[in-house]
């Protein structure tokens, strides 16, 4: 025999498990947030331990516009995918157009800001501990932000071609954990970097 | 193969207690004999390395007795529980039983408490330790592949070969090292004598010997630091304090050379030879080899590889990779009569 | 029926030409053949890894020998080590799950097919990767090419200052490359266990590989990414100039460290925690019992992962921390022996009151018990921080982490082969052959690892070309030598037994070992969609149920 029932009692519960989408998602966002919590420890390591070079506090400014943008993208992609889930497919284009935008936005002040910080301030990744590590982790956090966004505009494209439906709504959200966990990653790095370590 | 295994231990079972009572047995016999010139870590001549055998009798007793139980329920499970055929009625179903597991975790939490209080001492007794007023200072330096000693109290800068004075329990002196390197990691092993202790380039370690006894005892460096990692050796001469202080004297003073090897002073302070090697009272001061001032007061030349003798010397002048293949000393092509010169110069840097 | 089975010899049927077979494997995503593919990768390299050993062993059974120069020998310890950890012990235990997850929690495949097979590629590309270095990499001095700065590559002998040339990228990369694998593989296990069970099977009552697995890919998810991280951060110093590691701009040799070993140990826990759930599962069938103390196995396991990243810093006792690191360190590597030692103490609980049957399988699993029992306690031996100070980076600590995985996970690994042959291939593998694998294996294994410990206590450090004569080690390093060849006698031995066996075995039946977990109700081999109907369980022995209606596990309080 190849298999058969083994038992079957009279009154059976229904069986639910857990959503695979969620459970995978939570699993990677477990090992992402692993990595940079590593390049935040460098980080903080290295705080002050620069033996030359442009310190923090001499170059950095308060990124507020573009954190306000990625913080506010968190919002529009719920909303988006409620809409989703809501059979509103409408509303899901335009909200998640509008994630990709703030995210977009957010990326090009981030290129505006080490545009200025290498140019003007001299800061490079090989400048001294702090370029190195600023650098790399703040350049992290751009990487996932750039996948992220590769993935909405994606999404996007699907979306312009009408070939989204309310059945996706599920995927949608399982998605937007993971754009969640980029911006709560953002709140931790400006943080460690902004904040603390200026 | 079908034999009743019934209460009698044979055959392949017997086998299983007969191996590792040879290992014991062989290992016992072996390291209790062992001759002054190994750097066995049971025969400790120093108090660090001797605390540390202290506690190891305890760790080894305590893991000793736990084998010996464990082991033997093991085999007694192997033997008595054996099954006879595949067939036949199945054992017990046993699932657990609360009491034995709460027995088998209190036991084991009360042995780990007992190891570890006993392990802190140890560790606080070597690593706090207070420096004494008699102690000698020397700074350690890593290198690829040799090792640089300094006793800035005493302005002596020599390698290789360290040189300590014999420690009285009744009146103290130490040595205390300061650990650092100039390129990779390294690590200070002399396991009669201590634990080792790493040396990381921009970080300063320490650490600490007080040996009882008079002699020699070998080590060598015990973190891989590239390609010669294997003759980065180390030798401690514990000298008697007369011993200990002519010796420093020794090497207090800068070279002294006699007319007859000037030639092969004039050779080495016009090659390459003073871009690396320091001889104190010449132009030669390099920091990047072995400090030459006094070399003919060591009896082994590239951090233990060679004998410190003439022809040893002209070869490693000429080809440094016969000795210590990948070694950081350039081969430095001198013609026979150069060569000679130079090495009757280095013979008279006592 | 003959064309679905995933037999393993490629030879009869005539079905279909070799050419489609092939192809057939190479674009699989079923987990069966993922699980055999990802086995064959790890034998392959197990036999590669090996011969870097022997090379190392002949040049080392006297002192001053040249049988290879220091660079050779350099290469030969860092890629046996990371061949080793990374491309046969990783890649076996990952096929061994991926194979057996599903059968055995009543699925049809795993969570995400299509990430299933694109890990394992990773993961070989990465293997590939690593040993193309042989070719195109250049190392110290540019006198090399594979990698020659020890598996775990510390600072600063990696800058790029002390090893030029692209070896040392070789290593990075390559293991950067299959750590995405690792992770993949990972997400793979939790999502399955986690949301694909059978009707009826909770967690409390999945079998055991099935928790195990489950903490073990939790494990890899937390400690894969420091090393990944770490080695991110090694190629920016090396590639654009940063300066993590550079000693030179204030960065710190300590911190790769603590980033590798904050990887590096609870790596060698993601090795043996598959390892414990082939034992967990081999014994209870071979000793006619259910296993000791479920609920606490299961307990012991979860403290075990928890600790293990609590107990890094162990493998840096010398490296300068202070008194009170030295001393936390020893208490949570003391106490990670406590979890450990309950559950040797269950498995010998689960044989108490049995009726073994000495057949391969089990004999490797008393093989493991013994040397998993003398390992832990010699890693007691080396928690003991100023013991450590002696023992540590010499062949004692060589002796004592072989001994766990050689002794310990390479045994299980050998018990697993042997249980789950029948069921993977169809057909019996030969006992007497299997028999004279073990015993020749074992003399070897303790000709070479036990006496090794002593060289270690006699002063000689690890990762040395040579050494010195006269200082007692000459002897013992002859006998670790001449130990390796019964190994490699006792691996002939099992080759040859699973290809012969594989064409020539006898048919094995859906269940020779009269066992209790789902896997066992499929054919043998499985048919490609593993169960005809999706099984529903009351226990955590299904089949024991079925066997015994009038005395079914589900009947009693566990």
């Amino acid at each position: 025999m190849s298999s058969a029932a083994i038992t079957r009692p009279s009154a059976e519960p229904k069986w639910v498990l857990p959503s695979r989408g969620r459970v995978g998602m939570f699993s990677l966002i477990a090992a992402e947030a692993a990595i940079f919590t590593i390049f935040v420890v460098a980080y903080i390591f290295y705080v002050g331990k620069s033996l030359s070079g442009p310190a923090p506090k001499d170059v950095l400014e308060l990124p507020i516009f573009s954190t306000v943008c990625l913080l506010s993208s968190s919002l529009t992609i719920h909303l988006a995918v409620r809409a989703l889930r809501n059979a509103k497919v409408g509303a899901f284009g335009l909200w998640w157009f509008v994630t990709f935008a703030l995210g977009a936005i957010f990326l090009v002040e981030t290129g505006r800001e080490w545009h200025h910080l290498i140019f003007d301030q001299g800061l490079t990744v090989s400048t001294n501990l702090f370029g190195t590590t600023y650098y790399s982790l703040v350049g992290l956090h751009a990487f996932h932000v750039t996948v992220g966004l590769t993935l909405i505009a994606l999404g996007l494209i699907f979306a312009l071609l009408g070939k989204v439906k309310p059945e996706h709504g599920e995927r949608a959200e399982v998605f937007s954990l993971y754009w969640h966990f980029v911006d709560a990653v953002w709140v931790v790095v400006f943080t460690v970097v902004y904040v603390i370590g200026r | 193969m079908k034999k009743s295994y019934r209460g009698k231990i044979t055959g392949p079972v017997a086998g299983i207690f007969a191996l590792p009572a040879a290992v014991l047995i062989a290992a016992s016999t072996c390291l209790a004999s062992i001759g002054p010139a190994i750097p066995n870590i049971f025969k400790p001549e120093s108090t660090p390395a001797d605390s540390i055998y202290r506690l190891s009798l305890l760790v080894l007793s305590v893991t000793g007795a736990i084998f010996v139980i464990v082991f033997s329920l093991i085999a007694y499970a192997v033997v008595k529980f054996r099954g006879r055929s595949a067939d036949g009625p199945e054992p017990p179903q046993v699932y657990g039983s609360n009491q034995i597991e709460t027995a088998w975790t209190v036991i084991p939490i009360l042995t780990v408490l007992i190891l570890f209080t006993a392990t802190a001492r140890v560790i606080h007794a070597i690593q706090d330790a207070r420096k004494p007023a008699g102690a000698i200072e020397v700074t350690a330096i890593g290198h690829q592949f040799w090792w640089e000693f300094r006793y800035p109290a005493l302005g002596v800068v020599t390698a290789n070969e360290l040189h300590v004075p014999v420690s009285d329990p009744a009146h103290p002196s130490p040595t205390f090292l300061t650990l650092m390197s100039a390129d990779t990691d390294h690590s200070f092993w002399v396991p009669r004598l201590a634990g080792k202790t790493d040396l990381i380039p921009n970080r300063i370690n320490k650490m600490w010997i007080d040996p009882h006894e008079v002699g020699v005892y070998v080590g060598q460096c015990a973190q891989y630091c590239g390609l010669q990692h294997a003759k980065m050796l180390l030798r401690v001469y514990v000298d008697s304090p007369e011993q200990f202080a002519q010796w420093i004297q020794q090497e207090k003073m800068p070279a002294q050379t006699t007319d007859a090897a000037n030639e092969g002073r004039r050779i080495f302070e016009t090659t390459a030879c003073i871009n690396c090697h320091t001889v104190s009272g010449t132009v030669a001061d390099g920091r990047f080899g072995p400090d030459l001032t006094h070399l003919m007061s060591r009896e082994t030349i590239a951090s233990g590889a060679a004998p410190n003798t003439p022809e040893n010397l002209k070869t490693w002048i000429q080809d440094p990779d016969a000795i210590k293949p990948g070694s950081l000393m350039p081969a430095m092509k001198l013609t026979d009569h150069d060569l000679d010169a130079l090495t009757a110069y280095l013979e008279t840097l006592r | 029926m003959a064309s679905d089975s995933i037999a393993l010899n490629l030879v009869d049927h005539g079905a279909r030409p070799i050419g489609d077979r092939l192809h057939d494997w190479i674009v699989t995503v079923d987990h069966k053949k993922l699980g055999i593919l990802y086995i064959l990768y790890g034998l392959i390299f197990l036999v590669i890894g090996g011969i870097e050993a022997l090379i190392m062993r002949i040049q080392l059974i006297v002192p001053h020998n040249h049988f290879v120069s220091p660079e050779v020998f350099n290469r030969m310890f860092t890629m046996h080590g990371t061949t080793m950890i990374f491309f046969v012990a990783m890649p076996i235990l990952f096929g061994f799950g991926t194979y057996l997850i599903p059968l055995m929690i009543g699925t049809r495949d795993m969570a995400f097919p299509r990430l299933n097979a694109f890990s394992f590629w990773l993961t070989a590309f990465g293997g590939l990767l690593l040993y193309y270095s042989f070719i195109g990499g250049s190392g110290l001095y540019g006198a090399g090419e594979a990698p020659d700065v020890g598996w775990f590559a510390y600072a600063p002998l990696t800058a790029r200052a002390f090893s030029p040339g692209h070896s040392t990228d070789f290593w990075t990369l390559g293991l950067l490359v299959s750590g995405f694998g690792s992770i993949g593989t990972a997400v793979n296990f939790i999502t399955t266990i986690l949301c694909m069970r059978c009707p009826g099977m909770t967690l409390g009552k999945m079998p055991l590989l099935a928790w195990l697995n489950l903490i073990m890919g939790g494990m890899v998810i937390l400690a894969i990414s420091p090393l990944t991280a770490a080695q991110t951060m090694l190629s920016i110093d090396r590639y654009l100039g940063g300066h993590f590691f550079d000693a030179q701009a204030g960065g710190s040799a300590v911190l790769w460290m603590h980033f590798f070993w904050i990887f590096g140990h609870p790596e060698v826990y993601i090795l043996v925690v598959p390892a414990f759930a082939f034992a967990s599962e081999i014994i209870p069938v071979f000793s006619r019992k259910p296993i000791f103390g479920y609920p606490v196995m299961v307990g012991a396991t979860v403290g075990i992962g928890f600790i293990s990243f609590s107990v890094w810093a162990h493998h840096m006792f010398t490296v300068g921390m202070s008194s009170y690191g030295n001393t936390f360190f020893t208490v949570t590597t003391m106490a990670i022996a406590v979890p450990t030692g309950i559950k040797i103490f269950n498995w010998v609980g689960t044989m108490w009151g049995g009726k073994l049957q000495l057949k391969a399988p089990m004999l490797f699993c008393i093989g493991f018990l013994f040397q998993f029992l003398i390992a832990g306690l010699t890693g007691i031996m080396l928690g003991a921080s100023p013991f450590d100070w002696q023992l540590s980076n010499s062949y004692f600590v060589v002796a004592h982490f072989h001994y766990v995985i050689v002794g310990g996970i390479l045994f299980t690994i050998f018990a697993a082969f042997y249980y789950w042959f029948p069921k993977m291939s169809g057909r019996m593998y030969s006992e007497t052959l299997a028999k004279w694998h073990f015993w020749l294996f074992l003399i070897g294994f303790h000709l070479t690892f036990d006496f090794m410990h002593i060289p270690g206590m006699l002063g000689m450090p690890r990762r040395i070309y040579t050494y010195e004569p006269g200082r007692g080690w000459e002897i013992w390093n002859l006998i670790v030598t001449i130990g390796m060849f019964f190994q490699i006698a006792g691996v002939i031995a099992f080759a040859f037994n699973l290809l012969w066996s594989a064409f020539k075995g006898a048919p094995a039946g859906n269940d020779p070992w009269d066992a209790w977990t789902l896997e066992w109700s499929t054919t043998s081999p499985p048919q490609e969609y593993d169960f005809a109907k999706v099984p529903v369980v009351r226990s955590r022995r299904p089949l024991w149920d079925l066997k015994h209606p009038e005395d079914p596990d589900w009947k009693y309080d566990q």
